[in-house]
């Protein structure tokens, strides 16, 4: 008992020390916003009691102090040193695979063939692959005939990665119907290249 | 023979209607996709010990020895990963494969965690929360990390 407090007490004391020279070392922790490539809409609110500090720069930082959180600029060194360990852990991103379909067909096209190699390079890289398949259709037809064919060319595709070697439980087939188009058109629009299924390897 | 068939029916009905919700009660919300030294999952008052192709629960607590790290890829796509001496509880997950909304909530105890947002961050404002016991951390996107201390 007395062992356990002691420390806790010379953390307190050096806290307190670091504090009273500026570099305020004892805090309850960092969240620090990271750059990232593409350019997409990225933001992180960081609430602590009724003050809020909304992150939406590379490196904005929040520190939180005893006396509230503390915005601040971080940087790549600062990272490293705190997040290094955590930052190696992350799992290789998704990688997605398209495969396109014939009009209102459950049947690939010729450079689908193709491109199941090339998901199955990737499946290789990978030591417990989990895959999806989702399926999307173009905007002509009903919801719920397009929700319908989306899962089936989902299943398709989930049937032929299953015939080629990959374990049932580890791919999933999902329907998105018309729901997410690449190509955006009014209702009603043939479009080959809304036809399709992703294959996401992760 | 009628008898027989009407009974058949409902049967058949119970026998469907299993299969279909059994996924729904077993629902993986993610895999341990990187592990490193001592990573526990607390499950149901047990604990298990974490290793790559684990599948993790909806209410799990992963957990980090001194020398531990995991790293987890989520069903929205989402990356978690956690260094060492940490504590990470998946405190809500509901993902919509095919409307892809969701919520997802979790927490870090203690330790550090990088994160990676996915697809439910992405289809509405709202649905991805990150606390510590300090703070709230509403997620937009898409990569930050975030470290708890005593």
């Amino acid at each position: 008992m007395h062992g356990l407090r002691r420390p806790a007490g010379r953390t307190l004391a050096l806290a307190v020390l670091a504090c009273g020279l500026g570099a305020c070392a004892y805090n309850k922790g960092t969240v620090v916003l990271l750059p990232e490539g593409g350019g997409r809409d990225t933001a992180v609110i960081v609430t602590q009691g009724e003050q809020k500090i909304v992150l939406d720069q590379p490196y904005a930082a929040v520190r939180q102090t005893a006396f509230g959180p503390r915005a601040y600029e971080s940087n790549a060194q600062e990272v490293t040193r705190t997040f290094g360990s955590a930052l190696a852990a992350q799992p290789a991103r998704p990688q997605s695979f398209t495969l396109y379909f014939i009009e209102d067909k459950v049947e690939f096209s010729d450079d689908s063939k193709r491109i199941i190699e090339g998901v199955f390079a990737e499946i290789a890289r990978h030591p417990v692959p989990d895959i999806v398949v989702v399926g999307h259709t173009d905007r002509t037809g009903a919801d719920l005939k397009n929700d319908k064919l989306a899962l089936d060319r989902a299943e398709t595709v989930r049937a032929e990665l299953i015939s080629r070697g990959i374990a049932p439980e580890n791919v999933v087939a999902v329907g998105r119907g018309s729901r997410e188009p690449v190509v955006p058109t009014a209702v009603g629009v043939a479009e080959a290249r809304n036809r399709r299924v992703e294959i996401i390897v992760r | 023979m009628l008898f027989a068939r009407s009974r058949s029916v409902p049967l058949l009905l119970i026998v469907v209607s299993a299969a279909i919700a059994w996924p729904a009660l077993a629902a993986d919300i993610g895999q341990i996709k990187v592990a490193k030294g001592q990573v526990t999952i607390e499950r149901d008052r047990q604990s298990l010990q974490g290793a790559v192709g684990m599948r993790l629960q909806s209410s799990d607590v992963l957990k980090t020895g001194e020398d531990g790290s995991v790293g987890i890829t989520m069903t929205d796509n989402s990356l978690l990963s956690a260094g060492p001496n940490s504590i990470l509880s998946f405190d809500r997950y509901e993902f919509d494969a095919t409307t892809q909304q969701g919520k997802f909530d979790a927490s870090l105890q203690k330790g550090s965690l990088s994160v990676v947002s996915g697809r439910i961050a992405k289809q509405s404002p709202d649905a991805m929360i990150v606390r510590t016991p300090a703070t709230i951390l509403g997620v937009r996107g898409t990569e930050f990390v975030v470290s708890a201390g005593e």
